[in-house]
């Protein structure tokens, strides 16, 4: 993780540049969620339990997957709006196939596809969705925003034509059809242990370290910083987007599969919003919408600290409205906190080479 | 500081031990200038001396890091361009601050609109106003012409309208003859006339020294960001003006050309970059660069060398014409290929093109290697590690560790990560664009010399530049470039100024053609 708030901590840890304010700042994100965690703790009964503690993690585990792969396209400068529309089209496309099977009108029979492959499937549609993304702005130099909203509209829309609008229930399949066990993924345990979460462990660190450790890690954060200057370094720049908005619609699949998985259901309307938690949860992680900055490990702990935010609140019985309200006022307050690090490293900087 | 003492009461604005501190740079240290009335103080420096931050200084853009700025003898600090505009002092800057989307009167009046009932623009007051302002520059220029419709030359002459527009009594102009011609030069230098009898004071800025000479009053010489000398214009000629600019020179080496029997490592053919305004920025070059060889590429601004670069490099996709490194075509190659291939382009712009402002060192050195770190699909850290140590080590690069932000550093030690983050790359050619700009003498020294060496462990080196002193001082051999063709090859030997400044302007004039 090559980000900058490693690189911050670095600093800090010399003599020269010690100053306790930097490193407080560069280590909010982690302070944030040692605070909600404390608070609601202390202040909301039964929150510092397992059962609460596991629910949790589930519940963040869907922000979690999204934010993951928002976080490699904004790296690269990007935004990806589609997401919340890939979640609602990967689980009816899950439940489509699980339901009502792929019919083969010609030879007048249903395929009903095993479990496995209906997750291959939906996944492979989010990518494809990802893929049309990559191609708006890379080829024909459509500007993030206005690919993926597009894209976001087109998603959605797909999805509500899957079922014309209906929900596709009770997705536990049939014995007959080989088809059963798709609930394993949003309600089953290992050890006591979520599969969601078990799989956000593992997602989690793969993605780290792709971003910190591998070259097309080192090279999202170049065409994010500079793309110019990349591309003269023999980055292949546009391969790289392409990558990171197909990697960010396997993310939104994924998720979209564990919400239908969870609810054994799904519903056309389906992470609707979605993508704006994820981007909240990858700004609060301290990744710089200007591109070229942030970590995933930092996007993991925004994506708890809004979790906790929202379980904790519900729990102590605040409203939804003031939810809102709450939420909004932290996300801002990170941006700004984290404007003025950058402002006290500038400073710094500047005093250290003075004296 | 031989003039210090020059202080009289004609001095309207005194600049007292001014210095400017950027994050990685101190631009100016402890600088004094004195700007006297009814005037054209000449403010001289080579491109990073510090003027453009000392102008901006005084023109309240920037606040000085240090020091104290006297107007009429009384202790002043401008919060803003407007905060100084209001105390008379306007500025033209180098590079045009014009909207092209609003019509020149627009323009003219943005910082200071006539209104009725405070808020209704007096739209009929502007264009007269801004009429008179075009007969007094001799320009038939349309007030409500769009500016970004005007050709450069006449957009120079807004923005030299929108600072008379203002009442000023000290007027800062930085290079406004660049984009010129001479009759327009004659205009502005008629116009400056009338100011100074008007008692404005003149703070001029530009690189054609003759110009200086026919118009300047004093002379005051910024070096490194340091006041190395004030003069006053009668007592001095060109040739000391460009020592106080200059210094001592990069050392020349004292190393022969080489010109072995063995084959050229960098074949070009017929290279063509088709300009999209008509013409050619890249004109069927062939040139041929032996291993060993540092090969200075000299020409004016716009002679196509950037260009060329860029289409050995293979930024250029659209260029035709064959390029063989080493015997292997590299011809439609994309970028990466032909850095694996071993050509390394060092830009001219470092801070556009070179360098990934949020990554740290350690990533900008290795951002066109990591080919060679690779352990399975990750980095290999410690062969990382190792390499860029060995990198910093090697070409002095001053960093108090590795992992901190490119940022932090110096301009002489950003281009040295540039030109590390190329040499990482193992190249057999080594291309670099104006690889001293910028830099302080120092540092300068240093690049050359590191050039030298990798030269001499067998790469092709080819460098671009504008300066003649620095070619000659550093190249085995000098190709000039003029309008995009080749128009000289002259080995060290018989390379002089006088040849190489001809041949850059042959072609010349069919540049001005396509530019007009």
């Amino acid at each position: 993780m090559s980000g900058g708030a490693e690189v911050a901590i670095a600093a800090a840890a010399r003599p020269r540049r010690t100053s306790p304010l930097l490193l407080l700042l560069s280590l909010r994100t982690l302070i944030a969620l040692f605070v909600v965690f404390a608070f609601f703790s202390v202040t909301a009964p039964n929150f510092l339990t397992l059962e609460t503690l596991v629910l949790l993690a589930k519940h963040v585990s869907i922000n979690a997957f999204l934010a993951i792969g928002m976080t490699f396209v904004v790296i690269t400068g990007g935004i990806d709006l589609s997401v919340g529309s890939i979640v609602g089209l990967a689980g009816m496309a899950a439940g489509g196939l699980i339901d009502r099977g792929l019919p083969l009108p010609w030879y007048h029979v249903t395929l009903f596809p095993d479990v496995p492959v209906v997750i291959l499937v939906a996944l492979a549609i989010g990518v494809l969705v990802g893929l049309v993304n990559g191609l708006l702005v890379t080829r024909l130099d459509v500007a993030p925003f206005i690919a993926t909203l597009g894209t976001l509209y087109v998603a959605r829309g797909a999805a509500l034509l899957i079922s014309g609008g209906e929900t596709f229930p009770n997705l536990v399949g049939r014995p007959q059809f080989h088809n059963t066990g798709f609930p394993i993924l949003g309600a089953g345990t290992v050890l006591g242990v979520p599969v969601s979460v078990i799989a956000l462990v593992i997602v989690g660190v793969i993605a780290a370290y792709l971003a910190a450790r591998t070259p097309f890690g080192r090279r999202v954060y170049a065409v994010g910083g500079n793309e110019r200057a990349a591309l003269l370094s023999g980055v292949p720049v546009a391969r790289i987007k392409l990558i990171v908005y197909m990697l960010s619609g396997g993310c939104a699949a994924f998720a979209g599969l564990i919400v239908a998985s969870e609810l054994v259901a799904s519903h056309p309307a389906s992470g609707e919003t979605f993508e704006l938690n994820a981007i909240a949860a990858t700004v609060l992680g301290g990744t710089s919408l200007a591109g070229g900055r942030g970590t995933i490990w930092g996007t993991i702990v925004g994506a708890f600290v809004i979790g906790i935010l929202g379980d904790g609140l519900v729990m102590l019985g605040v409203s939804s409205f003031w939810q809102m309200v709450i939420k909004g006022a932290v996300i801002i307050a990170a941006v700004v906190l984290d404007q003025m690090q950058r402002r006290m490293q500038r400073r710094m900087a500047i005093q250290a080479q003075g004296g | 500081m031989s003039a210090a003492a020059a202080v009289s009461d004609d001095v309207i604005l005194r600049a007292e031990q001014v210095g400017k501190v950027y994050p990685g740079t101190t631009a100016l240290h402890a600088v004094d200038f004195a700007v006297r009335r009814g005037a054209v103080n000449v403010l001289l420096g080579e491109n990073g001396a510090g003027k453009s931050t000392l102008m901006k200084i005084l023109a309240g853009v920037e606040r000085p890091s240090t020091g104290r700025l006297f107007l009429d003898g009384r202790e002043v600090s401008f919060a803003s361009v407007n905060d100084a505009a209001a105390n008379g002092i306007g500025i033209i800057f180098q590079e045009l601050n014009l909207c092209p989307n609003l019509s020149v009167a627009e323009n003219i009046f943005l910082g200071h609109p006539s209104v009725r009932l405070g808020f209704d623009i007096d739209t009929a007051r502007h264009a007269e106003a801004t009429r008179a302002l075009m007969r007094r520059l001799e320009h038939a220029i349309e007030p409500q012409a769009l500016v970004g419709d005007l050709r450069i030359a006449q957009q120079q002459i807004v923005e030299i309208a929108k600072a008379l527009a203002r009442d000023v009594r000290i007027l800062i102009m930085d290079e406004p003859t660049s984009a010129l011609s001479a009759a327009e030069v004659e205009i502005l230098f008629r116009v400056i006339g009338e100011l100074k009898a008007a008692g404005v004071a003149i703070v001029y800025i530009s690189h054609r020294l003759e110009e200086l000479v026919r118009i300047g009053d004093t002379v005051s010489v910024l070096r490194d960001g340091r006041m190395q000398a004030v003069a006053e214009m009668r007592d001095i000629d060109i040739p000391w003006m460009i020592a106080q600019m200059v210094g001592t020179i990069a050392e020349p080496s004292a190393e022969a050309p080489r010109r072995s029997g063995a084959p050229p490592l960098l074949r070009i053919e017929a290279v063509s970059l088709a300009n999209p305004h008509g013409g050619f920025l890249v004109d069927h070059v062939s040139l041929d660069v032996a291993a060993g060889e540092v090969v200075g590429l000299y020409g004016l601004l716009g002679a196509g060398r950037s260009e060329l670069f860029e289409v050995l490099v293979g930024a250029q996709p659209e260029a035709s014409g064959r390029v063989r490194l080493a015997g292997a075509d590299l011809s439609g190659q994309p970028i990466a290929a032909r850095i694996r291939a071993g050509v390394a382009l060092v830009p001219e712009d470092r801070q556009r093109d070179g360098l990934v402002q949020s990554l740290s060192v350690a990533a900008n050195l290795t951002l066109a290697s990591l080919w060679q770190f690779l352990r399975g699909i990750a980095i290999d850290t410690a062969r990382e590690r190792d390499a860029v140590g060995r990198t910093i080590r090697d070409l002095l690069i001053k960093v108090s560790s590795p992992e901190v932000e490119v940022t932090a550093l110096s301009g002489g030690n950003q281009q040295k990560v540039v030109i590390g983050k190329a040499v990482l790359t193992r190249p057999k050619l080594l291309l670099l664009d104006e690889p001293g700009r910028g830099i302080d003498v120092g540092a300068k020294a240093e690049v050359f010399r590191t050039m030298r060496a990798l030269a001499r462990e067998g790469l092709a080196v080819m460098f671009a530049t504008s300066d003649l002193k620095e070619v000659l001082a550093v190249a085995d051999r000098i190709v000039v470039l003029a309008a995009g063709r080749v128009t000289g090859d002259f080995p060290r030997s018989e390379a002089t100024e006088a040849r190489l400044v001809a041949a850059a302007n042959q072609g010349a004039a069919a540049a001005a053609g396509i530019a007009a």
